[in-house]
């Protein structure tokens, strides 16, 4: 290829440009998540904090004991529990929100836009302590609606069957907003003369949202699911706020495990093992996402 | 902007600032005329200890205190951080059981040359069960403020009914007496509620069988071992015989309203208790409990509680650490105590307080006084909160997925050598370099 004269020297301006953020970026993100990584391979516990020299190199031993950890594999299932349920009951009402306010008919789009956008932004303990509220065995205005149709108390979040699906319900809830705005700019992006070709030539509506919609939201759907996929593996505050990991372990997921090993335990060891493989099924997780996608495009 | 706004900010802008220099000045003022501690206390402990300051920089001019006060919840987490941050307070109420974890970080200054040299703090003067839980490694870390422990409280209405005027003081004669509670009670009623997620009853009855809990200088687990075996066997006895419900916390939605209904005549409960029961119990009840010093084995004396409890300690980085001594010697003092008593309901952690008419006429307190002269200390290494969780989940194995005792016990030991495995290895280090 044949540069031009002084693109070199505009190459090295470009470098300079991006140094500050690149400089930021390898301070706060790439030191760490080094540091992590060695740390996995180590037994730093307490002990090391009160004296360096008590730290050993253990090779994989973190993982090995990982693998032999009940807790972990609980965990494990938890949190992919979590990810396969939440992940497309959210990417599923995130849509139906979308379609409602982006719809032609929907008057004052911009404030039912800004009520479902609200639970994103709230607090997450202000809206735990509501939930628990809505949860309540005995006074709860979820187990009195289920009364009205005659089903029986159920113990939302004392139950170790129901505690994560009420996790579930509450996180979807609380994030779908900001997906919604995502598909709200993908739909708008649909261009309307496509539509419209596809009603002349007699499409209904589900023909037309299911071949003209549909695919044109491809590149949105890869999006929202990467983001969701990578969100909801990383589950902790919902769980930590509303039930600290039980009842018997049943909404313990791998980063609420993680933090229990890192801050409460201080094996800071074993905690940078668990995160070492959060990584990695994240990244599979994402791999497999996109692979997927692309299959379907071809 | 309307052109009021602008000048109606102003005097907030000037205000701001002159708090902020006011701040600027505040901080640097005290280090040419006087010293600034730095106090942390937890919970409720810290909303009212603040009332006894006042007397304290009163008689000690030149010492001004600040006390931050936060919840229980994020204590620990609070205090290795600002360890690992080196922005540790100068002094702070802690847990007597997280001594040996900040022991073992080097992070508490060392008493001993204070204690000896003080005419006001003796040790002699504190129940002794709960002194030596501040003892760590041959070395004084914390001077005991408060204390407790678990006792039983009771119906003794209920108790009465089943033919027992008072609580029964060996374990046989106190399964009788549940027997006997459970047998007259309503259908779906139980002789006692031990929660199965809290590692206190097992831990409990095990120290009243006479088990150490680990064994070999706290190296390995001992709870295979005779004395916690047979502890645990009247543990789970209990539950498999119907005399105590297999329910956590979390399935009791309202202890007191069920303790009222008698859906249970016995708890393990703390002092702090003491006023939960007096408060939240319907008025007809009131003189219808008790407390009671845990029953023992053989019945010849009160069984053994634990010694609990949370101490003052002096944090090694800080600057002031004779008038951090001070603070810590004030407040160990039996009339600060006696005071921190009635506004805290904190059960005084040296003798003389005692004679208080308030702790002296009460009879479910004296409960707590005798008990307080038979507790064991909870091993004193920084591992053992960790090995309480996995006691926790070994006991509900049992408990709940009616694994045999032998499988449970011997996977507890398992679990606990895998944790002090780290322990053992220091410890051979240290024997190693020592020649």
């Amino acid at each position: 290829m044949n540069r031009a004269p002084g693109s070199q020297a505009e190459g090295r301006a470009g470098w300079w440009f991006v140094a500050p953020a690149l400089t930021l970026i390898g301070v706060f993100y790439g030191i760490p998540v080094l540091a992590a990584f060695l740390l996995s391979f180590t037994d730093f516990d307490l002990y090391a904090i009160g004296n360096l020299d008590t730290v050993r190199f253990t090779g994989l031993g973190n993982y090995a004991a990982l693998l032999h950890n009940p807790v972990f594999w609980t965990a494990l299932r938890n949190t992919l529990y979590f990810a396969l349920v939440g992940g497309p009951l959210s990417v599923l009402v995130s849509l139906s929100a979308a379609l409602l306010v982006n719809a032609r008919l929907a008057r004052a789009k911009g404030v039912f836009r800004t009520i479902y956008f609200t639970p994103v932004v709230t607090t997450l303990v202000a809206v735990a302590v509501v939930w628990r509220y809505l949860y309540h065995p005995s006074y709860g205005l979820l187990n009195y609606g289920l009364g009205q149709l005659g089903i029986g108390r159920i113990d939302w979040l004392g139950d170790p069957r129901w505690s994560m699906p009420a996790i579930i319900v509450m996180a979807v809830w609380k994030n779908f907003g900001y997906n919604m705005l995502i598909f709200v700019a993908g739909l708008q992006n649909v261009p309307a003369e496509l539509h419209e070709a596809a009603a002349l030539d007699g499409a209904s509506a589900w023909q037309r949202f299911r071949h003209v919609t549909v695919p044109a939201l491809a590149p949105t759907f890869l999006l929202v699911g990467v983001l969701t996929t990578i969100g909801n593996f990383q589950l902790f505050s919902e769980p930590y706020v509303m039930t600290q990991g039980g009842p018997l372990r049943s909404t313990t997921t791998m980063v609420l495990l993680l933090y229990e090993e890192g801050f409460r335990w201080w094996r800071m060891g074993v905690a940078a093992a668990i995160s070492v493989v959060l990584f990695l099924i994240v990244l599979a997780g994402t791999a497999l996402q996109i692979r997927l996608q692309r299959r379907a495009a071809s | 902007m309307r052109p009021g706004a602008g000048a109606a900010r102003h005097p907030a802008i000037t205000g701001a600032l002159a708090l902020a220099v006011a701040g600027t000045l505040g901080c640097a003022a005290p280090a040419d005329e006087g010293i600034t501690l730095r106090f942390w206390a937890f919970g409720r402990e810290g909303e009212v200890v603040a009332e006894l300051v006042p007397e304290f920089e009163r008689t000690h001019p030149g010492i001004r205190v600040v006390v931050q006060q936060m919840p229980w919840t994020a204590a620990h987490e609070k205090l290795l951080t600002a360890h690992v941050g080196r922005t540790t307070p100068d002094v702070a109420q802690l847990g007597n059981t997280w001594i040996p974890e900040f022991a073992a970080l080097e992070a508490l200054a060392p008493l001993d040359s204070f204690v000896a040299a003080s005419p006001l703090v003796d040790s002699a003067a504190f129940f002794g069960g709960i002194w030596v839980t501040n003892r760590n490694a041959g070395r004084l870390l914390g001077v005991p403020w408060y204390v407790d422990t678990r006792v039983l409280f009771y119906r003794s209405d209920l108790l009465a009914r089943a033919g027992y005027a008072r609580m029964p003081t060996s374990w046989p004669e106190w399964r009788r007496a549940m027997e006997a509670v459970k047998a007259r009670g309503a259908p779906g009623s139980f002789a006692i509620y031990l929660p199965t997620n809290e590692w206190n009853p097992p831990i409990l009855l095990g120290v009243g069988a006479g088990s150490p809990l680990l064994a070999d200088d706290w190296q390995r687990g001992a709870f295979q071992q005779a004395p916690f075996r047979r502890a645990f066997d009247f543990y789970l006895s209990l539950y498999r015989d119907g005399l105590a419900p297999a329910m956590g916390a979390n399935d009791v939605a309202n202890l007191y309203q069920e303790f009222a209904r008698g859906t249970f005549a016995m708890y393990l409960g703390g002092p702090w208790q003491l006023g939960e029961f007096a408060r939240r119990l319907p008025a007809e009840l009131q003189d219808k409990w008790a407390t009671a010093p845990l029953p023992s084995e053989d019945g010849r004396e009160p069984g053994r509680s634990l010694a609990g409890g949370s101490s003052l300690v002096v944090f090694a980085a800080t600057k002031h650490r004779e008038a951090a001594w001070q603070l810590v010697e004030y407040l160990a003092q039996p009339a600060q105590q006696v005071a921190f008593f009635h506004l805290s309901g904190n059960l005084p952690a040296r003798r003389e307080a005692w004679a208080d008419s308030a702790l002296a006429r009460d009879p479910r307190v004296q409960a707590f006084r005798v008990q307080l002269d038979h507790v064991a200390p909870m091993p004193p290494i920084p591992e053992w909160e960790l090995i309480t969780s996995r006691v926790i989940e070994q006991a509900e194995r049992a408990v709940r997925g009616g694994v045999p005792a032998d499988s449970v016990l011997a996977a507890l030991d398992r679990q606990v050598d895998q944790i002090l495995e780290k322990r053992r290895w220091l410890l051979a280090r240290a024997r190693a370099e020592r020649p």
